[in-house]
């Protein structure tokens, strides 16, 4: 296989569509998402109505069934746009991708095609207030009673938490087997002992619904179990090394937002008589901003390219969710540089991209646990 | 099955910060992005909303020009259109040329209707739809603002934006209907539409197959771009503003 650098028709398709609706759905409305800390309803429908939600979910199970390479293009377009947004439509495959991965066709059917059908929403729980990147320390229960289970727990930083229709939920059949112990789990919002705390007032990334989601004593069958007892670790490591590139790209989206708005705005303004991109010391911080942009591109379109191989690809997508994160919060924090005193005020879009970047460092694995994630499988 | 025909042209997205080439005869496009004619995308858009009021049809969707404008038949494939034509030209296409090949097309096969952007936004010519209607000998209703097809497929009823107001005209079909900016709002391709486009037909004939002069009657002498504004000053206080509309703008 020779490398290719061409995007297709139809991937340049997706892309313009994608960012079309960024431009005239999302754009418009991001400030003030970000402001009250909330997405207008209507726009996920027209998300939804669109195909931009649960983008790499099979079309049988009614999603739209692009490959990872072609979801990450979408992904940029979108997170261009906002990266709230985005994080509030990607969590949707992030939840359904382990029903994808493990569940049955009964499982897909109630789980997937049920929900994507009734445009819902839906939430991924791992992270715990005692555990967040260390997924083994999960405390989380479920305790064997006849027919099923009982869950209870806590679950933290759950994004959609308080709009979702349906939880995917990874906790321990004992704590001291440690991630031997992880199983996953399905469970309605609407079930008995679910319930969900206040939307937590965030940095950036505003719009995007955050809350805490606590099952008190919540029964759970059989069926709604994903995979068998103990294979709940595997199935979230499988689904992260699948969403790894995507929130690879959302970084990539902010950084590449907020580069072409400093470099608009560098050839504007001008001081001593010329336009500010004529001096050096503002042109470097563009074409360094430029070329991590690209950078962190190309690692992450290898690394959602490799998944679609059905290659390992922690390694990779670690390295491209690192470097993206990070080049985002350098990159946005350059752009408000150059626009001086007027980026740090809300009445330049710049701000909120410093704040919605500082996010893709922290979620989905910080940049540290990434560089573990590197280490280790270097040493393997 | 009654036919829509809806010609689509490809050209330099709007957003595009056009560059004359040294030549002063044409625009630099190496590497630029390009869009469906957004008059045209209208018209795509209008022939979805009959077939989806129930009137049966098929939309072929038609474009003149490189291979390249195959990706603006395929946004309007993903958009719902059923197949696709390209016909081939790598030579320059004025409003006359295009106005031949589609009739030569039309001709070839049966259709009740052509929907068409009144204009490209690219050489603004506004005559495509005018001179393909004489040459086929069809009625004409330009600058649609609304439209309406009777059930039986006879006539449709077309608004249009006139000085000072609207006016409503009955044409008897087949019909050539050009699109005024107000028709509709294009819905853009969605991602199972463009999934779904990949497996529809798009059809390449050649232009020199279709026995029409391809020697355009038009030629570019010169292109300019606009000249730069000049930058602004600013005033102190409202008396200086005044004095300047008055002393030098002269329109106090």
């Amino acid at each position: 296989m020779s490398l290719a650098f061409q995007l297709s028709e139809d991937q340049k398709l997706l892309q313009s569509s994608a960012h079309r609706f960024a431009q005239d759905e999302i754009l418009p409305i991001a400030k003030e998402a970000d402001r009250v800390g909330e997405i207008p309803r209507a726009l996920i429908d027209k998300a939804y109505d669109l195909g931009l939600i649960n983008l790499v979910i099979a079309e049988e199970s009614g999603g739209s069934g692009l490959s990872n390479l072609d979801g990450v293009l979408v992904i940029e377009e979108l997170a261009w746009g906002c990266a709230g947004v985005t994080t509030t439509i990607v969590a949707n495959d992030l939840a359904l991708i382990p029903i994808q991965l493990a569940g049955s066709a009964e499982q897909k059917k109630r789980y997937i095609a049920d929900v994507v059908g009734a445009k819902q929403l839906v939430s991924f729980c791992l992270s715990e207030p005692g555990a967040g990147s260390d997924v083994a320390g999960i405390k989380t229960r479920l305790t064997k009673v006849s027919g099923g289970y009982r869950l209870t727990g806590a679950k933290q930083w759950i994004t959609n938490g308080g709009l979702a229709a349906q939880y995917t939920v990874f906790a321990t059949l004992d704590p001291a087997l440690k991630h031997k112990g992880l199983t996953a789990v399905v469970v309605p919002a609407g079930a008995e002992g679910v319930s969900h705390g206040h939307h937590e007032d965030k940095l950036g990334q505003r719009g995007s619904n955050t809350t805490t989601v606590n099952f008190d004593e919540v029964f759970v069958s059989d069926e709604q179990r994903l995979g068998g007892e103990g294979e709940g670790f595997k199935i979230a490591m499988r689904t992260l090394d699948m969403t790894r590139p995507f929130t690879a790209m959302i970084a990539v989206g902010i950084a590449r937002r907020a580069a072409e708005c400093a470099l608009g705005y560098a050839q504007e303004r001008k001081q001593f008589g010329k336009a500010i991109a004529e001096f050096q010391g503002i042109q470097f911080m563009l074409a360094d901003a430029y070329t991590n942009i690209d950078a962190a591109r190309l690692l992450t379109l290898r690394s959602a390219w490799l998944a679609d191989q059905g290659q390992p690809n922690s390694l990779e997508s670690s390295m491209a969710k690192r470097f993206a994160a990070d080049m985002a919060m350098q990159v946005t924090i350059d752009a408000i540089q150059i626009y001086g005193g007027y980026g740090y005020t809300k009445d330049y879009p710049v701000e909120k991209l410093m704040r919605d970047a500082k996010l893709m460092q922290i979620y989905e694995g910080t940049s540290q646990i990434q560089r573990v994630v590197i280490a280790r499988e270097l040493m393997k | 099955m009654k036919k829509i025909l809806v010609p689509i042209k490809r050209v330099p997205d709007y957003e595009v910060k056009l560059k004359v080439a040294p030549s002063g005869e044409s625009v630099i496009t190496d590497g630029i992005k390009w869009i469906v004619n957004p008059f045209d995308e209208i018209a795509v858009e209008e022939a979805l909303r009959l077939k989806e009021r129930g009137n049966e049809c098929e939309i072929v969707v038609v474009s003149i020009g490189p291979e390249g404008a195959s990706e603006q038949l395929r946004t309007a494939l993903a958009m719902g259109a059923d197949s696709a034509i390209l016909v081939k030209c790598e030579s320059a296409v004025d409003s006359h040329v295009a106005h031949e090949i589609l009739a030569q097309l039309y001709s070839q096969d049966t259709y009740s209707l052509v929907i068409m952007g009144k204009q490209s936004i690219d050489s603004d010519a506004n005559q495509t739809g005018q001179l393909l209607a004489a040459k086929l000998g069809l009625p004409q209703a330009t600058f649609a603002s609304k439209l309406e097809l009777k059930s039986d497929w006879s006539e449709v009823q077309v608004t249009r934006e006139v000085d000072g107001g609207l006016e409503t005209l009955s044409v008897s079909l087949p019909a050539v209907v050009t699109t005024d900016l107000r028709l509709n709002e294009p819905r853009y391709p969605s991602l199972p539409g463009i999934v779904k486009a990949k497996k529809k037909p798009l059809n390449i004939v050649e232009a020199s197959s279709l026995g029409v002069d391809l020697t355009p009657r038009i030629k570019i002498r010169k292109l300019e771009t606009p000249a730069v504004r000049k930058a602004g000053v600013k005033l102190g206080s409202v008396v200086e503003l005044v004095d300047k509309l008055r002393d030098e703008a002269k329109v106090l």
